[in-house]
């Protein structure tokens, strides 16, 4: 056949040469990916190294550190905003969607590359850029900004209301409106992808469960972080324009009258919290898929219900848009809205609890192998069933009364969002490196890195929990000058040398990562006898991902231990026939 | 309960289900088995219509996330002041909807010419007009911006001119986006790209145009009726 | 690995299980009147959830154990169960929503009306980083704020912006301490000078947040005298941590005689 005919026929897919086009600016899906997971990795180094600034602050607040200095209560805000936007934005949003997503998805469905590889490769570097602002935000003057990475106004909108609420808000604004267009992108892609690019065989009901999480939260994406452009483009006029969007009149700012008429401080928390719902679902969500796609390969057992799961993510995604006011209980929002958005939150508990039934079904009468990406799915599940419990407190404004803006708030989102979600990560990352390095990671390593952090990340964000029922609040960067919170320190001080200790852990989790793509076992092409399209390929995987081959689907993704086959896995395109059941 | 028979080919079955292998004969020299995620002419079209629908989704939420705040900053305080319309605007509009059909026409002969014969440059001077006009369009709200300042309205004199400024300059900078849509367009017929890639890029800058046409519409009846 | 897996798990949930129940760290002792039902409803649902955490964690815990692959055998082949799955949804509905309709009086009570006729009413102003509280004196009314004349520096009349051109202000009694009468009902009137701020008295169970251009108005019943903290808990500036006030609960006649002195001293 002719060259041109395999141009037009598989999308203009010949293999790039020269390291430019092979590395840097790429268009395949599988490079693409890993940019990406690398940067996330850049920014969850970035986001520890502050939150271990935080905590060693909290317990040693006159030390004064190498290079840093003593930190003030103004650094101590600035980390914590930092802190949370970096890693919401640039770890929980980039790595498990558009890392694994990107390296993953296209294989899995048995495509070539994404529908749009050009436009793949520009959400990437938009991403990129994005971060590099954001990063530019610390070294300008006045510094990074101060008003948490929910950024409520008037604090956010006038200048003079802190340090750092200067050229340093407006860069984190210009980043995330940068971040907005990226992943709008990236949103594009993937729902094009799922939608036009599955294999002859590929149904909707056949996809892998992490199909499924890409896809949904592409379309959380694609909804929800136009409104979070929109919010941002609000708060720039405000703070730079003389508009009042946000800001209301008569305000007095360190004796200084601020200028601004009639504007709402509400608005700006209905517009972020309409994307920032849905936002924590796009974090945790590909990282459900992953548990689930772990569980079943290492129980040796299809999922439990999967069409139940599937119909849970939809769940959670509907819901997902509908509970944005569960933020805003205490924010002088209707009490009978807050009543209304409390009935849909606790709603919303119903299909992440169907979740947690159906991985616990699945491991049910399986033949569970402990390798290192089950310990961390199995993780997963603990954690989020640790981080969900305490959702239902929240949910009910009645409790949110004493739990709002305390530190039981704070063990909440970080067991989900800052645990399980990275367990999400981990196991992603153990169970698919060997398709993508061709070897295999070291997995006495693998399970030191597990046990410290499971145990660690328990021991910090458990505590927190106490913290908040004991009515400590959250944000502050001082402990000394509220005397309900002496008899809390200890407590406080275990967390610190936890963190120490579960921070100093993943070194070994670093380690493992870059001396296994040198030094690694060779890996074979299915080295955990997995089911799903990318382990019938080879290790690593060709350019087109086939190598020219085009896949046929015949099962569904999660045959395993099927009676009377010969193995005790039946890969998705393998030509038998499994009689219906 | 499930068992596992000989080897059957299911590809009756499987041409049922699943994704799109090329609904058309496939053309000579495809290789491999037929089926899979088709790149035929008709199926990149497809996929690119596809995707300008996707990402046209977030651009609608924009737009209503600008409306709540519009309805919702309206409806405090009292110090909203309607701010009159400059008269241009309802001229822009005209050659906005004019351009619409300019770019239809484009679009019908660059997209409905038989594949493989090439469909000449006819699609060309309807881009050309599209253009203009659409630079018309921008310079008349760039006028229109500069009437407004004549009496003294900018964004930050009163809620209602914010929106307005704020409203109408976002859709010119959609607009531009589909202004350079437009001049990618003109550029692949004058480097004599392939018929299949023009097909694709004028459809899809055709619909985005439209796309923005209705927007506008949208924008002046907000301003207009909910001024 | 399996074993040291349920070690683990159980373990932890155990462990934690024992620290929410125990009374090593706890809510504020209580001190207002619709706070026990709130009270109440928290160990409602710490029941509850706690049900559901063991019975989760330790089911985990035992199956990646109980089933770890010992070699020989497979596993059982299927792909769910309808039953099952309809089941313990409509279990899950009925607990979640359940326990949010069971606050619902609670939440109501509190919140879908105001303070009564007689509450005392008090002003609170927040702003970077103090509070100030302001009650309407002997004539009931209270005087008229200029936000944009407020000047801590010149005492705290001046600090919320008093208009002393207005007759009602003249009697206007502002402190940095909340003084308030055991039993009686409190109206506090929220407003913020700055940014927005949290009024939060948690051994009260009271807490709302203070926004710039509005007025939100908040109730409840102090029950038992003493000294309660007041602790800003919405991030309002690099000074939050120290947003602090007292509130100082007394006997009502000790609170006549506190406000007595306070109209005294305006009057000299």
């Amino acid at each position: 056949m002719s060259e041109a005919h395999v141009e037009t026929a598989v999308h203009a897919h010949t293999a790039p040469t020269g390291f430019i086009r092979k590395y840097i600016f790429s268009l395949d899906h599988k490079v693409i990916g890993l940019q990406y997971y690398f940067l996330a990795l850049v920014a969850v180094f970035v986001g520890i190294f502050l939150s271990l600034l935080m905590r060693i602050h909290l317990m040693w607040p006159t030390a004064s550190l190498p290079w840093i200095g003593e930190i003030k209560p103004e650094t101590y805000l600035t980390l914590l905003t930092m802190h949370g936007t970096i890693m919401v934005f640039f770890v929980l949003t980039t790595a498990p969607q558009s890392g694994f997503g990107n390296y993953v998805l296209p294989i899995q469905i048995g495509a070539p590359d994404m529908a749009f590889p050009v436009l793949n490769m520009l959400s990437f570097w938009i991403t990129f850029l994005s971060f590099a602002v954001m990063l530019a935000a610390f070294f300008v003057e006045g510094g990074a900004p101060l008003s948490g990475w929910t950024q409520y106004p008037p604090l956010s909108a006038i200048p003079s209301a802190g340090p750092g609420q200067g050229l340093g808000m407006d860069l984190w604004i210009i980043s995330i409106a940068l971040f907005c267009a990226a992943s709008l992108m990236g949103a594009l892609n993937f729902i094009t992808t799922v939608l036009d690019l599955r294999a002859r065989g590929m149904s909707l009901m056949r996809m892998p469960l992490t199909c499924w999480t890409w896809f949904v939260t592409a379309m959380l994406a694609l909804l929800a972080f136009g409104v979070l452009a929109a919010a941002g483009i609000l708060l720039l006029l405000d703070r730079n324009a003389g508009t009042s969007f946000f800001v209301p009149g008569g305000l007095m700012v360190t004796g200084v009258p601020i200028k601004h008429q009639g504007g709402s401080p509400l608005l700006w928390q209905h517009l972020f919290w309409f994307f920032g719902h849905p936002e924590v679902y796009i974090a945790i969500l590909p990282g459900m898929g992953v548990a689930s796609q772990v569980l079943s390969t290492f129980s040796r057992k299809p999922i439990f219900g999967y069409k139940a799961m599937v119909y849970a993510i939809l769940a959670i995604a509907v819901l997902g848009f509908l509970v944005w006011g569960h933020h805003m209980f205490m924010s002088g929002l209707s009490p009978y809205s807050a009543f209304a958005f409390s009935v849909l939150t606790m709603a919303i508990g119903v299909p992440s609890a169907i979740k947690t039934f159906n991985w616990l079904g699945t491991i049910w009468r399986g033949r569970v192998r402990l390798a290192s990406p089950m310990l961390f799915a199995i993780g997963f599940v603990s954690l989020f069933v640790s981080g969900g419990l305490s959702g239902p407190f929240l949910a009910q404004p009645v409790l949110d009364i004493y739990l709002h803006d305390s530190y039981f708030v704070v063990a909440h989102f970080h067991l989900i969002m800052g645990v399980a979600a990275i367990f999400g990560i981990f196991a992603g990352t153990y169970y698919w490196f060997p398709k993508m390095f061709g070897r295999m990671m070291h997995e006495g390593w693998a399970k030191a890195h597990f046990w410290l952090t499971f145990v660690g990340t328990y021991a910090i964000f458990m505590p927190m929990h106490y913290l908040g029922m004991a009515g400590h609040p959250r944000r502050y960067s001082e402990l000394t000058q509220v005397k309900f919170l002496e008899p809390l320190m200890s407590l406080q001080h275990f967390i610190t040398i936890a963190a120490i200790i579960t921070i100093a852990a993943q070194f070994i989790f670093v380690f493992n990562l870059f001396w296994s793509m040198l030094k690694g076992k060779k890996a074979s092409d299915n080295p955990w006898e997995a089911t799903t399209l990318e382990w019938t390929t080879s290790t690593p995987p060709p350019h087109d991902n086939f190598g020219g081959r085009v896949p046929v689907v015949r099962h569904g993704p999660y045959e395993y231990s099927v009676p009377g086959a010969p193995r005790d896995y039946t890969m998705q395109d393998e030509e038998v026939e499994i009689a219906k059941h | 309960m499930a068992t596992l028979t000989q080897p059957v080919a299911a590809d009756e079955r499987e041409a049922q289900l699943g994704g799109r292998g090329p609904d058309i004969a496939p053309p000579p020299h495809r290789g491999g088995e037929s089926g899979g995620p088709g790149f035929t002419e008709s199926d990149r079209l497809r996929r690119y219509r596809i995707g300008l629908a996707v990402g046209l989704a977030p651009v609608v939420m924009f737009f209503v996330a600008f409306t709540s705040a519009y309805i919702v900053r309206q409806g405090l305080g009292g110090d909203w002041r309607s701010t009159v319309l400059p008269p241009i605007l309802w001229v822009n509009t005209v050659i906005l909807l004019a351009s619409s059909f300019t770019v239809e026409q484009a679009r019908r002969r660059a997209v409905l010419v038989d594949v493989g014969r090439d469909g000449k440059d006819r699609g060309l001077p309807w881009l050309g007009v599209t253009l203009i006009l659409g630079l018309g369009f921008l310079t008349g709200q760039w006028m229109a911006w500069g009437q407004l300042a004549a009496q003294g309205v900018y964004v930050s004199t009163n809620p209602s001119s914010s929106f307005l400024y704020l409203l109408t300059g976002s859709h010119a900078l959609h607009l531009g986006g589909g202004i350079l849509a437009l001049l990618y367009a003109a550029a692949a017929f004058v480097f004599g790209r392939p018929a299949a890639t023009r097909r694709i890029v004028v459809d899809v800058a055709a619909w985005y145009w439209h796309f923005m046409d209705a927007l506008w519409i949208y924008i002046l009846a907000l301003l207009y009726f909910a001024g | 690995m399996g074993l040291a897996l349920l070690f683990a798990i159980w373990l932890i949930t155990l462990v934690s299980s024992y620290f929410f129940y125990s009374d090593t760290w706890q809510m504020l002792p209580l001190a207002s009147v619709h706070g026990s039902a709130i009270d109440q409803q928290m160990r409602l649902t710490m029941v509850l959830m706690g049900v559901v955490f063991l019975a989760a964690q330790l089911g985990l815990g035992l199956f990646v154990w109980k089933y770890r692959d010992r070699g020989t055998g497979s596993a059982t082949y299927f792909h769910g169960h309808t039953g099952l799955e309809w089941t313990w949804t409509v279990l899950t509905a009925i607990l979640f929503v359940g326990l949010n309709l069971m606050g619902y009086n609670v939440w109501a009570a509190n919140r879908f009306q105001g303070a009564s006729p007689g509450a005392l009413q008090v002003e609170v102003t927040a702003v970077q980083f103090a509070w100030y509280f302001r009650y309407a004196g002997p004539d009931g009314k209270f005087g008229r704020i200029q936000p944009l004349q407020a000047d801590a520096s010149q005492g705290n009349e001046a600090a919320i912006g008093l208009d002393q051109t207005d007759p009602a202000s003249q009697d206007d009694i502002v402190t940095t301490v909340l003084v308030l009468p055991e039993n009686q009902e409190v109206d506090a009137l929220l407003r913020a000078q700055d940014v927005i701020h949290n009024f939060n008295v948690p051994a009260m169970r009271v807490k709302q947040d203070v926004v710039p251009g509005l007025l939100i108005h908040t109730h409840f019943i102090p029950s038992k005298a003493g000294e309660y903290e007041l602790a800003c808990a919405e991030l309002c500036g690099l000074g939050h941590y120290k947003m602090t006030a007292m509130v100082k609960v007394v006997s009502r006649e000790d609170f006549e005689k506190w406000m007595a002195e306070r109209v005294a001293e305006k009057q000299q």
